[in-house]
This record gives C-alpha cells, structure tokens and sequence, in this order.
C-alpha cells in the first residue's frame, strides 16, 4: 500500500478539528494565566532583588520537573483542593483535564517570561528613568509610557519562548484528561500507529511555529511603530484562535464520554463501546491515554461516563488489598465496594488480562514444563524480565514465597519488547499479559498457576455513579458482557498492533464486532 | 540677596548610603544659597562636589535629610514631587531623550502629561523648534538616535521649555559637545534665558563657561559651598581652591590675547 493513501491519515485527519481546536484552547488559557500571573510579578519584583531572586529561582526549579511529571501532579493536588471546597464552601470542581493541565502549563510558562521582563525592564538606562521622572512622570505613568514600551522586544522574546513551550507541553496533557495534538503521539505510541505519531508531532511543531512567527510579526510591528504589521500579526493570532475554536464550540457535546487507558488493547475496547452506543443512536466521544490513577477518579467524578478496568487492578492498586481471593469472591466484594462509591461494575466482558509467566511453546515442551511449579525447578538457571512495575508487585512476591521460585537475573523492559526477546532468546521466561496478542504471533505460552497466588484481572465494565440508572447505556453496552472470550481479544490485540492501515482501534473494533456477532 | 529670591537652600544637608558596611557619605554639607528670579546660575565644581545632588533635591528628585529648600517661597516637602517637576524644566545631561519616541513626542512629554490639548500641544512643539533653531518639518518626526549630540541637546533644551516653566535646571548640559556646538548652544540658550524671562541654575565643571553664560557663580566642593558671586566677587575670593579654578580661565585669556592677532574677525 501506498505510504500517502494509508488510511490512517485521513483517519488522522478527521480528528484535526477536535485535538488542535483543544489543544489551542489549553495552551491559550495557559499562555494568558501565565502572562496574568507572571507580568505584574516580574514588574514589583524588578526593584526588590530578594524577591527578584526568589521569584527566578523557583519559577526554574518548576522547570526542572518533567513536563509530564508537573502535569501529573497537578491532578491530586487539584482533587484535594476540590474536596476542601467541597467541605468547605460546599462546591467542588473537576480535577480532570482542563484545569489541571492549564495551570500546570501556565506554571510552566512563568520562567520566560518573568526572566525577560525582569531583564528587559532592568536593562533600561537609569538616565532615561531619571528624565521620565524629571520631566514629572508618576511611578505608574514612567512604567507605561517608558519602561515598558522600551522593555517590549525583550519581553516578546519571552512571551514567544514560553508560547512554544506550552504548545510542545501541552502535547503531555492527554493522560491527565485534556485532548490535545498528545492524543495522536500517545494513541500512536499505544498501537503502533506511526501514521498517527508522525501526525501529531507535525501538528504540533507547525502550530508552535505559526504562533511563533505571528508573535513576532506582532513583535516587530510594535518595535518599529508599524501599525500594518501589528495589525497583520494580531489579525493573524485572531484568526488562528478563531479557526481552532469555532468548529469546536459549534459541536453539540456528546452524550457519553468513554475513557481508555494508555495500551492498545483498551484504545480498541473504547473504540468498541464508542460504537455500540453511536449504534443505538447516541453520540460518544473517547478521553483516550488517561492515566491509570486518573481514569477510575475521572469515573467517580462523572468526567468520564465509562470504560473497561481489570477486577485485579481495582483490588490492589485502587482499594489496596493485599491478600488474594478466589475470582469469583473478589469479584463479589469488589462490586460491593464500587458500590460504596456509587460506581457500577456492570459485568465482565468474558477475557482476563492477568500477568502470567510466559515462555517459548518449543521450549517448555522441551523441559516438560506446563505450570509454574514445574518451572521453579530449572528457575536457578534461567533469566525472567518483566515490565517496570512487574517485580515491585505483590503477584511478583507472592509467586516466589508460593513456588519458591529463585532466577538466575531478572531484568525489566518495555512491554512491547519483552515478547520478542523471549522468543529470541535474550531472556528464557518473561511476565507478559494473558490478553496479549504477541503470545500467539511469537507461539509462546503461558505456565498455568496451580496454587492461584496470581489475582484474576477479569475485564470488567464500569459506569459512573451518574449513569447507575441510565437504561439506554446498559442495553446498549449488555450484548458486549461475557462475549469476548481470550482468544479473540489476543487476536484483536494482534490486530491493532499490526502497524497498518487495519491496525486502528476504530478498524480493529469493527472486526471485534462482526466477530462477536458472528459467535451468537 | 535679592529680596525676590525664586529659589532657596537653607542649611541643606544630604548623606547617601555608602552601601553594605560603608561609612554613609555626606553629598551636601549645610549649603544655603539663595537664586533670584531671572538670574542665571552656575554651579561649578569638579565630580563628588555635590553640585548634581544640590540640583535634584530642588524639584525633589532626590530628598534633603535636614534643611530647607522653597521655590517661589512654597517649602518643596509640601509640594507634590510630580506637580513641582512639571512646572521646573529639567535639562539632563546628554538629553535624557525617550528613545522611543519621536522628537516631537519627546518635547511635548510633560504638556501632555498635565492634560493640555493635542492642538495646543502641536502648535507648541513647532514654536519650541523654531525657538532652539531647528527645522520643524524636518526634525518633528525624527527619532533621538537619528540626531547629532548638539541637536539632541536642543530638543532637551525645548522639552524642559514645553510647559512653560519659569525655572530650568541644567545638570552639564553641554559637556559632552564639540566646542563649536557647545559654544553656539551656550550663546542661543542665554538668548532664550533672557528673552523668556527663565530664573537658570546650570551645573557644570567649567569655570569658563559658568564665567561665559551666569550671572553669578557658586563653587562647591566636598559637599560644601566654599564660594558665591559674579566672576569679579569670586576673583576676589582669597579661598584657595576658587583661586585656583580662576586661574585657568585667566591665563588661557591671556594667551588667547598674546596668540591672536587683535582686532580680527
């Protein structure tokens, strides 16, 4: 196939108007709070050195965390503050998205922009701040009509750094909730969709640089007293603002909101339940990429209407349990404890996604190995990698008290490549996922656990508090519950790790639907 | 002194800060001075003198610790600092000129900043153009890094003139010039001096020139006034220093006298 007429690309397309129209909506929001913030600050620091060196030094420290990580912490510290106002004032507010990301970007923003206003306004001749005063100037009026229109070029500057380093952040907003051009690269980064990537990096950089350049065309026209250019570059932003807004604030909202988390296999379930419910006549959108402790409290909240979790996950990452039960029982009491905080677990889907010990078919068959005691007696010789969170687990510590199991090395890789290095033989056992469809593409298998020490991840559909009672939601998503069995969703998963044009969640759950259908 | 003394110093002292540690350093040492209304005056003395801090705690850019300071009998601390500038002009040394501003806007800074009218505002601009002899149509729209260091001076010139003041304090506005500007600058402000009626305190470091442009002279040194008059009281000073700074115009005078030819143009 042709590179240009994969559909991907106008897969791609069709969601320009909704990603660049959020993305610009939170980078322009940020960009003004950090102006708001950062402006009058740098203008009283600017004679007050100790203040001066406080403000710069932490707005540098703030720019020294990781963009993702400042983005990251912004969501609890949000989530606590909504419910102090909540208790306190008796209004809570969404942690989810939009306000998060603002302000962490408009954080992120400060540095610049205080750095050369201070510089630009402290660099102006004394003689000319002495005239300004002598030829009888208020404080405010020598700010206005000499320091500031002379501090202008370098201030721009900083206002132009910091309007490319939101844009570019801003792509790390997706997994706090915010749609933005992050979408495409963490979607495309999930399924292997370079097509995707490759989109959202361009999108991304062209905005940035549009933005740039009419900054400074308006720069430009400012310093040299030139009303066309200022006009041209104001007229320019306007535009660009308006084009990036208006088709999105015309968009009546939709219905339903599904949320997925940042791997394939829950891209191409969101995509799924999209489906079936436009299928019965509603509208939906997805908040793909959310993180996984931002996706079940963006649910409680009600910023997120539903999506697909794992019973195991629940129980010892959301409600901390550290025991284990037998999976029926778990799933007994972690339907009671949803219900504690209102959320319902409609059903299972019918496919576990657990953590197994997984090797080689050729090989285990070779050392007669079918379960995990039998591998406990060759472990010493063997290496086992596994992915960042594997070995730090509770699943991790209680397979080697239950089976006594000791390896040689263990070593941690990205998911995506553990598959691919068993089977070469880089490392001789892996910790991969039930559900992954690289298990069957590599003919690798999974050792079954006959003390059942690993929890069950059965997949399970969650509504929020909001939609308990909501009828249409739950006929529309009922014919899904207890019909996607292993097999199938390894091969879905497969598929949308296929990195072609029929690998695209949408694509990928039409397939899963005609072959559910096609099992009644 | 004149009875009709437009501005006057009472005992004024003033120290600075000498920064972190330092001794705090005293700029002005107990200085009364009294200027008539329409006299010209120079200040003359070398750097750290204080003649420059004397002249901005006038029109309170720079406050007194002890003393007294009026200008037409109105204590300046009662005075609001920004009214009081607008009404003394204030030429600075180089032209303090706005660089972002043109010409015009530079001169009508202070006119405007006390509200007046656009139109009277134009029109005045042009009378202060003609007035400190430039073209207005050619120098209107010029910005200050577009001029020569005279031309600068003459803007700054009219912009202290702008609101109409009746006093104009000079921090060596004609120090940085080439003798031949500076000299034609000198000649064309005394002009205006006399012809607008302007009461002038100049500050500047060369005798001759005060001996040239002031009525009356007062030297300072560290702080202190040693000495006040016109040139031929001070030329009866017996204090060493003003002696000394009378003798360089002197003798250059006299060699001026035995070098040039008399009675030629």
């Amino acid at each position: 196939m042709n590179f240009l007429s994969d559909p991907r690309w106008s897969e791609a397309w069709g969601h320009l108007g909704d990603y660049l129209g959020s993305h610009v909506r939170v980078s322009l929001a940020a960009i003004a709070l950090g102006l708001l913030v950062s402006l009058p600050l740098a203008i009283v620091a600017r004679n007050r050195p100790v203040l001066r060196s406080l403000l710069l030094s932490l707005a540098s420290i703030v720019q020294t965390v990781p963009g993702l990580a400042l983005l990251a912490l912004f969501y609890p510290l949000l989530l606590a503050a909504a419910s102090l106002t909540l208790k306190w004032f008796g209004f809570g507010f969404s942690a989810f998205g939009f306000l998060p990301a603002v302000l962490a970007l408009a954080l992120y923003s400060m540095l610049p922009v205080l750095r050369n206003t201070v510089t630009g306004l402290r660099g102006i001749e004394p003689q000319v701040l002495e005239a300004a005063q002598g030829v009888g100037m208020t404080p405010l009026q020598s700010l206005v009509q000499v320091e500031l229109p002379l501090a202008l070029p370098v201030m721009m500057a900083g206002v132009r750094t910091a309007a490319v380093w939101v844009i570019g952040t801003a792509t790390l907003s997706t997994p706090i909730g915010q749609t933005s051009l992050g979408n495409y690269i963490f979607a495309g980064l999930q399924t292997q969709n370079w097509v995707f990537v490759l989109f959202g990096c361009a999108a991304a950089a062209l905005l940035a640089l549009a933005v740039d350049q009419l900054l400074a065309l308006l720069e430009s026209g400012l310093k040299a007293r030139s009303r066309l250019r200022t006009a041209l570059g104001g007229a320019g932003i306007a535009a660009l603002i308006a084009a990036t807004l208006v088709p999105s604030l015309a968009r009546t909202p939709a219905n339903y909101v599904v949320g997925a988390k940042t791997f394939a296999e829950q891209y191409v379930l969101a995509a799924l339940i999209g489906e079936r419910l436009r299928d019965a006549g509603h509208s939906a959108t997805t908040r793909a990429g959310l993180g996984s402790n931002v996706i079940f409290q963006a649910l409680v909240n009600g910023d997120i209407d539903v999506y697909v979790d794992y019973s195991g996950t629940l129980w010892t990452n959301q409600f901390h349990h550290m025991g284990l039960k037998p999976r029926q029982q778990l799933l007994a009491d972690l339907k009671a404890e949803l219900a504690r905080q209102d959320v319902t677990l409609l059903g299972e889907l019918g496919f576990e996604n657990a953590y197994a010990l997984v090797m080689p078919k050729k090989r285990a068959e070779k050392y007669g190995i079918h379960s995990v005691s039998d591998l406990a007696t060759i472990a010493p010789a063997l290496s086992i990698a596994g992915d960042y969170e594997f070995f730090s687990r509770p699943e991790w510590t209680a397979l080697r008290t239950a089976y006594g199991l000791n390896f040689r090395e263990q070593r941690q890789m990205q998911p995506d490549f553990m598959y691919a290095a068993v089977a070469s033989g880089e490392v001789d056992v892996i910790a991969g996922y039930t559900s992954d469809g690289l298990i069957a593409k590599y003919d690798l298998v999974t050792l079954s656990d006959p003390k059942a020490v690993i929890p069950p991840y059965d997949a399970v559909l969650l509504l929020a508090p909001k939609r308990a009672e909501d009828q249409a939601l739950r006929d529309a998503l009922r014919p899904l519950l207890g019909r996607i069995d292993i097999a199938t969703m390894r091969e879905a998963n497969l598929r949308a790790a296929g990195g072609d044009g029929n690998a695209s969640p949408d694509a990928v759950a039409r397939w899963l639907w005609d072959k559910i259908q096609s099992k009644k | 002194m004149p009875d009709a003394a437009l501005i006057t110093f009472d005992h004024v002292a003033k120290s600075f800060d000498g920064g972190r540690g330092a001794k705090s350093v005293l700029a002005v040492d107990d200085v009364s001075l009294a200027v008539a209304a329409g006299e010209f005056l120079a200040i003359v003395g070398s750097s750290g003198s204080g003649k420059t801090t004397l002249l901005r705690l006038a029109n309170r850019l720079i406050e007194a610790d002890r003393g007294r300071i009026t200008i037409d009998g109105e204590d300046v601390r009662a005075a609001d600092p920004v009214s009081l500038r607008r009404r003394i002009g204030y030429v600075f040394q180089s032209g303090g000129l706005f660089p972002h501003m043109s010409v015009a806007a530079n001169i009508g800074i202070t006119p405007r900043l006390k509200g007046e009218r656009e139109s009277d505002i134009a029109a005045r601009i042009d009378e202060l153009l003609d007035l400190v002899r430039l073209d207005r149509n050619e120098f209107r729209d010029r910005f200050p890094h577009e001029l020569s260091g005279g031309q600068r001076q003459r803007v700054g010139v009219a912009r202290a003139l702008a609101a109409k003041p009746k006093i104009v304090l000079m921090d060596e506005p004609f120090g940085a010039l080439d003798p031949l500007t500076r000299d034609a600058l000198g000649d064309d402000y005394r002009a205006l001096h006399k012809k607008l009626g302007l009461t002038t305190v100049m500050i500047t470091h060369d005798m001759t020139e005060a001996i040239l442009l002031a009525d009356r002279i007062a030297v300072m040194r560290g702080g202190r006034l040693l000495a006040q008059g016109t040139p031929p009281e001070l030329a009866q000073s017996d204090d060493a220093y003003v002696v000394k700074l009378l003798r360089t115009p002197r003798r250059q005078a006299e060699r001026l006298n035995a070098l040039l030819p008399k009675g030629g143009t």
